[in-house]
């Protein structure tokens, strides 16, 4: 590969991996996402290479391994083109059968179709699977196009275009104007128009300036910025170099958490692929704009993805954030005007170029534009990333893409925002995806965390979750934040443990408004969230807790027992050989067993290992 | 152990911002941050000990204490949490006999705790050695411990 030096140079290279497509190999894309990874896509991609080698097909068949396409769920997941066939499920004993019968013969297998759960329907193709159908997929949609470890799959579908579109047709300003004008916000979790931060940097006196990818994800239960940064790490890099043009910088970080280590790795060789290409380093694309990008990885520090933290980190400091009467855009990293952006913001970029601040505006709510990846996760059918148009309302979000409750369960909440967010109850859940919607119903947007809890979720133990979370991850520099977590922790320690008191409600209320009012940065003064939104919207279960010593969910350890249901045990033996304690006495065959209560450390082994649903809790 | 540092510090030009970077490299390679690496970087970068230890024990990824052969790392993200991460962690530490944090005596296990490891819709998730475990239950925990022998 040579250097790309002008727009002409890039066009030809373009059209000469065109023309090197044309053929139209049959292809097997096998997902590599961490979700997939989870479910042993590892060994589906080895037994495709073995398999491929075996029938002596390795001219004829291309294998590609690409990012998420979200359907997690599912997974793992491969895809055959030309046709778009989906498989979901596929086990490694599958795939000589797929390679035999679909790839060479273009006959579907079809017990590895994706059946609808209620309907009992199969379906084909991604797009007509209810999953994706009201999704709106600009960001994620070519994850399953892409091997992310190839930029010649990039540039296929038209990568880079909007970097060359920037530097040759656009003035800096221009680029920045177009940004603004397209109303994005900041998708990590504030919301700050993107756009202006922009300006603001780009104004800031000083040399040189910085600009910063952030992909330290520490929001628990959000994966989109790890999907993206796998999947399609050039969409991230191209909107970053963008933005260093619009701002004048030229020197950035892409900052990724050390939980990530493919993100990383992809990254890092998608930089050195961009460089040797001429997408980064001196003289971009002959355009006379230099521009250099370095990997930085986290430490585990939920407080590093806060800007300041984020920047003394990438000093080689403790991540420490610093209160903000000046802001990092005028004083950040190294003391130098700082623009800090999250990864899905940045991936949105390239989009706003190539097809205008109009066509983005369009998409989305009066004041939040375009798409939100969200990671819905918990107690739904269809768990996975989903990427859908603001002012969607979060129970199309759960019912109608996510295929509703998990084993016919009663919806309870949901919570979004992660430790910074809230719990919508069911009453709420017409409220449209939208930054300050989200934020009146005293939850927030977040990153896009989406928890669906159902009634066997514990509010109180939730709330009591995110506090032990937080009371780990104060960094520890202001007093609010580390003692007062703290002491609301104990609180909730006590409600779980049966030993709450009438006043502890209130005594929460009084900490969580001085958290609030005196915290040094946002994850203090929104720590107090997802107490202050259980209490209001379940407060009757904090009542339970603490007035008749039940917890409602079955959750609390305290406050439950387990017990047989005499009429399903069948003494089947299968508790009695798992439980840890020997609490569980065997009667003879048919008989029920016999739990006994005071040997019982109510780890709920017997509940999980039980096939007839025997075990309950009261 | 000396020249595998430097080795690392020179991969990074000596660069103060690469720090966390290094003391990664450090622990990837000894598994543990050993006291007498955490002088040579001191020394070899002119940083003080005292801030080479205050980033050492800030970021939740290090360790200061050797660790087993095999580290599990068990998620406590939301969506593993919302769905019993909290019983598969404890069977593991009955199963072990060993607290979050602390290594079996036979240093073949050690186990820690993540916050998220981005497999959300997998929940509960248990990382050993890098390979990922999804939809586990407290029941099915000693069959995957048991294929580390």
């Amino acid at each position: 590969m040579e250097k790309i030096k002008s727009l002409q140079d890039l066009e030809a290279f373009r059209n000469s991996i065109a023309e090197k497509r044309k053929v139209g190999k049959p292809c097997i894309a096998i997902c590599s996402g961490a979700g997939c990874l989870a479910l042993g896509a590892r060994g589906i991609i080895n037994a495709t290479i073995k398999e491929i080698e075996r029938q002596k097909l390795k001219a004829k068949v291309d294998i590609k391994t690409t990012g998420c396409p979200g359907f997690c769920e599912q997974g793992p997941l491969v895809i055959i083109y030309p046709q778009n066939i989906l498989y979901t499920h596929v086990k490694v004993k599958d795939v000589a059968e797929i390679i035999s019968k679909t790839v060479i013969n273009g006959e579907i297998v079809d017990r590895l179709l994706y059946t609808d759960p209620t309907t009992g329907e199969k379906f084909i193709h991604e797009s007509e699977i209810p999953f994706y159908k009201k999704q709106r997929r600009l960001l994620l949609g070519n994850n399953s196009n892409i091997d992310p470890n190839n930029i010649e799959d990039y540039l296929a579908l038209g990568g880079y275009s909007a970097l060359a579109k920037a530097l040759f047709e656009m003035t800096p300003e221009q680029v920045t104007e177009e940004v603004k004008r397209s109303g994005l916000r900041g998708r990590g979790g504030g919301g700050f128009p993107a756009g202006r931060k922009w300006e603001s940097c780009h104004n800031a006196p000083g040399e040189p300036k910085y600009v910063i990818a952030n992909c330290d994800e520490g929001d628990p239960g959000a994966f989109m910025d790890r999907a993206l940064t796998e999947g399609n790490p050039h969409s991230v890099l191209e909107g970053l170099i963008i933005a260093a043009y619009a701002i004048g910088s030229h020197e950035g970080y892409i900052y990724v958490r050390n939980e990530y280590p493919v993100a990383v790795e992809n990254a890092t060789i998608a930089i050195k692929q961009a460089e040797k290409l001429g997408f980064l380093g001196k003289d971009i694309l002959g355009s006379g704009f230099d521009f250099t990008v370095r990997i930085n990885r986290g430490g585990g520090a939920f407080v590093c993805g806060e800007s300041t933290a984020l920047m003394a980190s990438l000093e080689g400091k403790i991540g420490e954030p610093r209160a903000k009467y000046i802001h990092t855009v005028e004083r950040g990293l190294w003391d130098k005007p700082s623009n800090l952006n999250n990864v899905e913001t940045l991936a949105n970029v390239p989009l706003i170029i190539n097809k205008g601040a109009d066509w983005f505006n369009g998409i989305g709510t009066e004041g939040s534009k375009g798409t939100k990846i969200f990671s819905l996760v918990g107690k739904v059918n269809n768990t996975g990333l989903v990427e859908v148009p603001m002012g969607i309302t979060l129970r199309e979000v759960i019912y109608d893409v996510g295929g509703g409750i998990k084993d016919g369960k009663k919806f309870k909440g949901v919570q979004t925002g992660g430790p910074s967010g809230g719990v919508i109850p069911e009453s709420m859940l017409d409220i449209p995806v939208d930054f300050d919607e989200l934020t009146k119903a005293g939850s927030m947007m977040g990153s896009g965390a989406m928890i669906v809890m159902d009634e066997d979720t514990c509010m109180v133990d939730t709330a009591k979750y995110f506090l032990t979370f937080l009371e780990e991850e104060s960094c520890g520099k202001c007093v609010p934040c580390r003692e007062g977590i703290k002491r609301m922790r104990q609180i909730l320690d006590d409600i779980t443990e049966g030993k709450g008191k009438e006043k502890d409600i209130e005594l929460l209320e009084r900490i969580s408004a001085t958290l609030k009012d005196t915290a040094l940065c946002a994850l203090g003064t929104t720590a107090a969230n997802p107490v202050l939104s259980t209490l209001r919207y379940f407060k009757d279960e904090y009542e339970a807790h603490i007035k008749q010593k039940r917890c409602p969910a079955g959750v609390c350890k305290a406050l439950i027992q387990y017990y047989i249901i005499d009429e399903k045990c069948v003494g089947c033996r299968l508790c009695e050989k798992a439980c840890p304690v020997e609490a569980i006495t065997f009667m003879g065959k048919k008989k029920p067993v016999i739990l006994d209560q005071s040997k019982c450390i109510k780890c709920g082994i017997c509940k999980d290992v039980c096939k007839l649903g025997a075990v309950g809790v009261k | 152990m000396d020249k595998k540092v430097t080795a690392i510090i020179d991969k990074y030009d000596a660069d103060r911002g690469q720090l966390i970077s290094m003391l990664q490299d450090i622990q990837a390679e000894f598994h543990y941050l050993p006291r007498e690496a955490l002088i040579q970087v001191s020394e070899t970068m002119g940083i003080p000990l005292s801030k080479v230890y205050s980033v050492a024990t800030f970021f939740k990824a290090f360790s200061l204490k050797p660790r087993g052969r095999h580290l599990i790392n068990v998620c406590l993200g939301t969506a593993c949490h919302v769905r019993g991460a909290s019983k598969v962690l404890e069977q593991i530490e009955r199963s072990l006999d060993i607290s979050r944090g602390e290594t079996t005596n036979d240093f073949k296990f050690t186990l820690e705790t993540v916050n998220c490891m981005g497999c959300c819709a997998l929940g509960p998730v248990v990382n050993i050695d890098g390979e990922y475990f999804g939809q586990i239950s407290a029941g099915k925990v000693d069959s995957i411990l048991n294929k580390y022998s």
